[in-house]
């Protein structure tokens, strides 16, 4: 189970899009053999680096206007928010070490 | 050191698994970080797994396949190979985080990677309505008109799974015969949403953010045409994984691992392979298992060859202890 608190389409623009902080979100469904796998590694990820990056995870089946909004069609789709705008965007479950590279910009 | 280390987590490395810790081995199993289970873990129902006659969700059978390996002592990782070095009587495998890893014999079974089209655009739309798992990507296409390029079962499959979502699913593929199984086909013939686009090759992707539309080619007249598609899922075969090994184990001309005969062993002593990576014809998830099989009596074997030789060496050198006694006694009486 994961320890990245859940967003929803209802808090998703208090959580995400109006916070101070550098969100990473993790686009996800029970039903997604790979976002299962990736879950753990950002986990990892946001223990390792909780001073510059907070991960949350937001279910897709439950909240699809967001994924809709954002375009989603393919997960895991982790999306990098920073002042309310996508600054970065991985899609498919990756090893740590390929995360920590693709996010590098955000973890220093 | 361990006995045996086996590369891969489908069902040919579980089962392998399976085997070598039934036989004893405790062998360590090096799975992946995010691909754990292989390429069943990318579909929904197996009905061609012998002993599941009500079918299985290939992510349960892997499940249950880890299962029966690690009650026999099997021990799973769930990390990455970096590198191998097979050159030695040690190998030497290592990982992106657990560090390396020495063994007297290795099992080699990493199966095979979704093949890619080649085109510019499939890069910079893939995840943007470009797909190689329709069992994870169907979702969002629900309402849309999207299409399969491929021939065989797997495209059928990924059709079929995809009217559930779609409105519409052309199937695209180069002849106008198809690969799949029989009962694959005409499950998909049967279906009303699908429809198929026979000689035919999808030679361009265009669209800005998501996929618009495809470029086809007749492959018979070589005419040009447009598809409006949302989505475009690409089920046209897979390569062996073998980057790891290039340079190490040789290779046969359509780049699977080559294996001597019908048993598991590969151009280096003590490396055996088995799976996907070693069949580009048959892949089934139980042949995979068959192989596996094979690859650990295989090893099973060697091992044994090794803990033989070093147990006649040992005697040889007790011998030639006793010998020595014996004569340096006879010069002292």
């Amino acid at each position: 189970m994961s320890n990245a608190s859940a967003v929803t389409d209802a808090s998703f623009e208090a959580d995400v899009l109006n916070s101070d902080e550098t969100i990473l979100v993790d686009f996800w469904a029970e039903w997604c053999g790979p976002c299962r796998a990736v879950s753990p590694i950002l986990d990892q990820i946001a223990s390792e680096h909780s001073s510059k990056i907070k991960i949350v995870k937001l279910n897709v089946d439950e909240n699809p206007q967001t994924a809709a909004k954002y375009q989603i069609t393919s997960i895991p789709a982790m999306k990098v928010y920073r002042g309310g705008e996508v600054v970065k965007t991985i899609i498919g479950a990756k090893p740590k070490a390929a995360l920590e590279s693709d996010l590098a910009a955000y973890l220093a | 050191m361990r006995q045996i280390i086996i590369i891969g987590s489908g069902p040919a490395g579980f089962t392998a698994a399976i085997y070598a810790a039934r036989a004893g081995l405790e062998p360590l199993l090096i799975a992946s970080s995010v691909e754990a289970g292989g390429e069943l873990m990318k579909t929904t129902e197996v009905e061609n797994f012998p002993g599941f006659p009500e079918g299985i969700q290939g992510p349960d059978l892997m499940t249950k396949l880890q299962e029966q390996a690690e009650k026999f002592g099997t021990e799973v990782l769930l990390d990455d190979v970096t590198s191998v070095d097979f050159s030695g009587d040690i190998k030497k495998v290592s990982t992106g985080y657990s560090g390396d890893f020495e063994a007297q014999a290795i099992i080699f079974s990493t199966g095979s990677a979704y093949r890619k089209l080649g085109l510019d655009d499939e890069e910079r739309l893939s995840g943007r309505g470009v797909s190689w798992c329709a069992t994870c990507d169907g979702f969002f296409f629900k309402k849309k008109t999207i299409a399969v390029i491929g021939g065989g079962d797997s495209a059928m499959e990924e059709a079929t799974f995809l009217t559930r979502f779609a409105d519409k699913v052309y199937l695209i593929h180069r002849k106008d015969t198809l690969r799949a199984s029989k009962i694959m086909q005409e499950r998909a013939f049967a279906n009303d949403k699908i429809e198929f686009v026979f000689n035919s090759a999808v030679v361009g992707i265009s669209g800005e953010n998501t996929v618009e539309s495809l470029k086809l080619e007749n492959t018979v007249t070589g005419e040009l045409s447009e598809l409006p598609v949302q989505g475009l899922f690409v089920a046209i075969g897979n390569d062996p994984r073998t980057h790891l090994v290039h340079g190490q184990l040789d290779l046969t001309t359509s780049g699977t691992i080559a294996v001597a005969g019908r048993s598991s062993k590969t151009n280096i002593a003590g490396v055996f392979a088995a799976g996907d990576v070693i069949d580009d014809t048959y892949r089934q998830a139980a042949t995979a298992a068959a192989s596996g099989t094979v690859a650990a009596l295989d090893a099973e074997h060697y091992l044994a060859g090794l803990a033989e030789a070093s147990a006649i060496a040992e005697l040889r050198d007790a011998e030639a202890e006793i010998e020595l006694i014996d004569s340096l006694q006879s010069t002292q009486s």
